[in-house]
């Protein structure tokens, strides 16, 4: 029985909110749960919200850090948005600074950073360079 | 209060599964409120337990992890002991390395988690197992 995180579709945008603390079986299934979403949607952007996780280990860094990369692959782009300043503190003590991860303050902001970065998420549409 | 260390109220967890490491993360941070630690502290503590325990469970084959909460005449905190009767660690100067893994991990487990903490021991045995003791003191 595990714990199965929802994937909210808004628009072009994947949304994922982090409620509970997951075992790393959990952080596996969420892993493999976004990349097959995006795929099947055809999303341009991935919010994964940790506003309520307490904390960031070794394993939950590199998930964040293999969504980023699988969604890149897939033609999305990855968010993480709300972390705790604790949690930032400690990961960075811990040795972990999620290279290649883009991270803003609040929701709010991470849809915007998306939306600049040309994931229009009302219409999905790509701003054209 | 007599001076020296009081009695430690103490909590045992097995670590035989992944919901155990959660368990572990769970009376860790309760602990670690009780001893009155820093929101960052907390999350230090528990970022390192949960690195450790998973340790326990990945190169241990599984073991317990003792939570004691610390109270002396002067400050408090909160120690955690991990042991496994797992293969031990051949090399464990190597293993606190920064880098170093024994294949599927980032190889921050120990080094970082001793970077969390305030004290850090590792007694490890080839063929007997391993035993990691951490404390965290409130500031």
């Amino acid at each position: 029985m595990t714990t199965r995180v929802p994937i909210l579709k808004v628009g072009h945008i994947l949304l994922v909110s982090i409620q509970v603390d997951l075992d790393d079986q959990a952080v596996m299934a969420l892993q493999e749960d976004l990349s097959e979403r995006i795929v099947a949607t055809g999303a341009r952007g991935v919010i994964i919200d940790i506003t309520a996780v307490e904390f960031v280990d070794s394993f939950i860094g590199r998930m964040l850090s293999t969504i980023a990369g699988i969604s890149r692959m897939l033609d999305a782009e990855t968010v993480v948005v709300g972390m705790q300043p604790a949690v930032a503190i400690t990961l960075v003590e811990l040795g972990l600074t999620l290279d290649g991860i883009r991270t803003a303050l609040d929701l709010e902001k991470g849809m915007r950073l998306l939306s600049a970065a040309g994931t229009d998420p009302a219409s999905g549409k790509r701003a054209e360079a | 209060m007599i001076a020296g260390r009081a009695p430690a109220v103490g909590e045992e967890v097995a670590i035989a599964s992944n919901a155990d490491v959660v368990r572990v993360r769970q009376v860790v941070r309760s602990a670690a409120i009780a001893a009155r630690l820093s929101l960052v502290d907390q999350t230090k503590l528990v970022t390192a337990a949960s690195e450790l325990a998973r340790n326990t469970l990945v190169h241990g084959g599984g073991g317990k992890a003792q939570v004691e909460t610390l109270v002396q005449e002067r400050r408090s905190g909160v120690r955690v002991a991990f042991s496994d009767q797992g293969p031990g660690i051949p090399d464990p100067e190597t293993a606190l390395t920064d880098g170093w893994t024994s294949g599927n991990g980032l190889g921050l487990g120990l080094g970082g988690a001793r970077r969390l903490v305030d004290e850090f021991d590792l007694l490890t045995e080839v063929g007997k197992g391993t035993k990691v003791v951490v404390t965290k003191w409130a500031r």
